[in-house]
């Protein structure tokens, strides 16, 4: 099963637009939603049965028994991560949101009043009809998304034999939820947005990208909204030898589809037009055995 | 010799597992006297480092080749200090790998991947 | 004052309000907790730039005292450690920096060493003191970058502008821990709603007053304004959907120095944003 990948780097680019778009266009009955912080393919790909829920225990969180502490203040003096706090009226107490779960407090109190306990960080949720759709929500200030990221991934493992393309729509920004979701894919689309901060964040997801030697190329979204910059992302892909697959424009219809629950693919839209050539060039290469050509 | 490779159950119908770190159990198994054991791979629940785990269970266990498709680069590393090859397995069926390591027709495992920091590869 | 920018969602306009919000400001600071995709600094283009490094402690074995016990092999929750052939090996992407390896080990064989993960600037643009953290691409997580910005010491200024990263983990948390007012700036988009009710829970949970500021604002239903209203939230502006904002935000100009129609905006936020908090 050959898996694409949709990121970004800068965050509102329209990852999440162009994976549905891809979805629909390919029929794909693969796809998973990578961005565990902020999910939103949900909205857009309507699920015909309910998602079966797993709970996603991330790292374990320390507690404190108060009874047995003797509240000598080992635990604080000791935690890197500022997450033990003191009140007259409770003794000591831990901050879960701050606890990184290391297991010092535990290690180290004399009283043995602090144990590591498994605690729930996010829900996995996996539809599986005719498709296979998995993904996930972490809870509001965790940690570990990286590992929940890899969790949603696994997901996918269910798939049929049979199925031979997986869509994944990616997180923004280049550090643990997008390292995560690099395993096993092979190839990355970049959907760059032609902005001073779109290019800068764009070279530093290509950067990423290149860390783990994968094969990238690049689409423009919304490229009308800065005719210069377009050109000046084009000329960077063909500098590095960084396949184009083509650019699509900023389209009002487009956010009324979205809002609608619907995919750019499914109306009648210059986006959507455009976003069906995107795919076709995207889909050669992915397909293509023989090696990348730089695609304009 | 003793050899380990990761799979997907602890019987003897298994196949092999796509992923190393996280696979569910390790099969340790000797060519010369044919004795089999199979280990819950506890790196698997890990948080991270799932392959540091896992090498230093193999290590620990005295297997002196490791049969699998796939390696990252922190559990490579620790089998390179421990003078432990690395061989690469073909589709996933036990028997034609084991058969095909006895024979010498496995090749050792040259894409080592790099690490995915703290949140498991698969 | 200390007035966090964030969103939930990506996209939606943090920079551009927060940047703006510095520069109407008379001495303000400027901080870009968003590491991973630092933007702030190609608006601002500061002068005089003084860079500092920001590292993480790793640990470190003297073979001379360690005897190969394992106490801290077993011990790291991180997988970090694995003791091969009389050898200590320390990954070093995986360790947390917890020190308690080294606290543990019964030989005091172990000490630390810092290892830099990436760099905050700080420089000035007329009166705005800016100051961005940057995260070296590989490495997974920015938030010792984001506390180093956040205890840095407080400069003599009315307000501090903190601009957030996207999504509501554990980075969002530690940028917004020390702030006095939250600004959610929410898109009229069915995503953009669902993600701003996540943070939305999360400067409940923290206890921090907060407002929302409409972007790319145009005719029609508006689900984010629908949000605010359903659930009681203050709405203190609304910025149009413009294609000249949208052309200057594009190539890293600040509008407000520009427009003046956008100054009298910003102007305005400023002061109902003074007002509520």
């Amino acid at each position: 099963m050959k898996q694409l990948l949709i990121l970004s780097g800068k965050g509102g680019t329209g990852k999440t637009t162009i994976a549905s778009a891809f979805i629909k266009l390919a029929n794909a009955k693969a796809y998973a939603d990578c961005d565990v912080d902020a999910p939103n393919l949900h909205l857009i790909m309507n699920q015909k049965s309910d998602a079966r829920i797993t709970d996603y225990f991330g790292m374990s969180k320390a507690a404190i028994d108060s009874s047995s502490c003797t509240r000598c203040g080992l635990c604080q003096s000791n935690c890197r991560f500022e997450a033990i706090k003191f009140s007259k009226e409770n003794g000591y107490s831990i901050d879960a949101y701050a606890c990184e779960g290391c297991g010092v407090c535990e290690a180290i109190c004399p009283a043995r009043a602090v144990t590591l306990k498994a605690s729930i960080a996010g829900e996995l949720r996996l539809y599986l009809n005719d498709i296979i759709f998995s993904t996930a929500q972490l809870k509001m200030g965790s940690g570990t998304s990286g590992k929940l990221v890899t969790e949603v991934k696994n997901q996918l493992k269910e798939s049929p034999a049979n199925i031979d393309l997986a869509i994944i729509d990616g997180s923004p920004g280049i550090g643990c939820p997008v390292i995560a979701s690099l395993s096993g894919i092979d190839m990355v689309l970049i959907v760059a947005e032609p902005s001073i901060s779109g290019i800068s964040d764009m070279e530093r997801i290509i950067s990423t990208a290149d860390k783990f030697k994968l094969r990238t190329a690049v689409c423009i979204n919304k490229y009308n909204t800065n005719l210069q910059n377009t050109e000046h992302i084009i000329k960077y892909c063909q500098r590095y030898h960084i396949p184009f697959t083509g650019r699509i424009p900023y389209d009002t219809k487009a956010v009324e589809a979205i809002n609608g629950g619907y995919s750019i693919v499914d109306i009648d839209c210059s986006s959507g037009e455009a976003a069906k050539s995107v795919y076709k060039k995207t889909m050669s290469l992915l397909f293509d055995c023989l090696g990348e050509k730089n695609v304009n | 010799m003793r050899i380990a490779i990761p799979v997907n159950e602890d019987s003897m119908k298994t196949t092999i597992c796509v992923s190393f770190g996280r696979t569910p159990y390790f099969m340790i198994y000797d060519t010369e006297t044919k004795d089999t054991k199979f280990l819950s791979n506890q790196a698997a629940a890990s948080q991270g480092g799932a392959g540091i785990k896992a090498a230093q269970m193999i290590i620990d266990n005295h297997a002196e080749a490791l049969l699998t498709p796939r390696c990252g680069e922190n559990a490579a590393e620790v089998f390179k200090a421990a003078d432990i090859k690395i061989y690469q397995t073909k589709e996933d069926r036990l028997d034609h790998n084991i058969q095909a390591f006895e024979k010498g027709e496995l090749s050792l495992l040259n894409e080592i991947h790099p690490g995915f920091h703290n949140h498991g590869g698969n | 004052m200390k007035i966090a920018v964030l969103s939930g969602k990506g996209g939606t306009g943090k920079t551009l309000v927060s940047v703006n919000l510095a520069s109407v400001a008379e001495h303000s600071v400027y901080i870009d907790c968003d590491v991973e995709e630092p933007n702030g600094h190609l608006f601002f283009k500061p002068k005089e730039i003084k860079t500092e490094n920001v590292s993480v402690w790793i640990p470190f074995a003297d073979e001379k005292r360690c005897n190969g016990c394992r106490t801290c092999v077993d011990f790291c929750k991180f997988n970090a450690l694995a003791y091969i052939k009389d050898h200590l090996f320390v990954f070093d992407e995986v360790c947390h920096s917890c020190g308690g390896c080294v606290l543990l080990c019964p030989q005091e064989a172990l000490s630390e060493t810092p290892k830099k993960i990436g760099e905050i600037k700080k420089g000035s643009s007329d009166h705005v003191t800016v100051i961005s953290g940057i995260l070296n691409p590989g490495e997974a997580s920015g938030a010792p970058i984001i506390k180093s910005l956040l205890s840095s010491p407080s400069e003599d200024s009315l307000y501090t502008f903190i601009d957030c990263p996207p999504g509501s983990a554990c980075v969002v948390m530690e940028s917004i821990k020390d702030a006095d007012y939250c600004v959610l700036v929410a898109e009229p988009t069915i995503f953009g709603v669902h993600n701003l009710a996540m943070v939305h829970e999360l400067v409940k949970l923290f206890d921090k007053p907060y407002g929302v500021v409409l972007n790319k604002c145009f005719k029609g239903f508006n689900p984010a304004e629908q949000f605010c209203l359903e659930n009681k939230i203050k709405i203190l502006g609304r910025i149009p959907f413009d294609n000249q904002l949208g052309t200057v935000n594009s190539e890293a100009r600040i509008a407000s120095k520009e427009i003046k129609r956008y100054k009298d905006l910003f102007t305005d936020l400023l002061l109902t944003i003074s007002e509520e908090a």
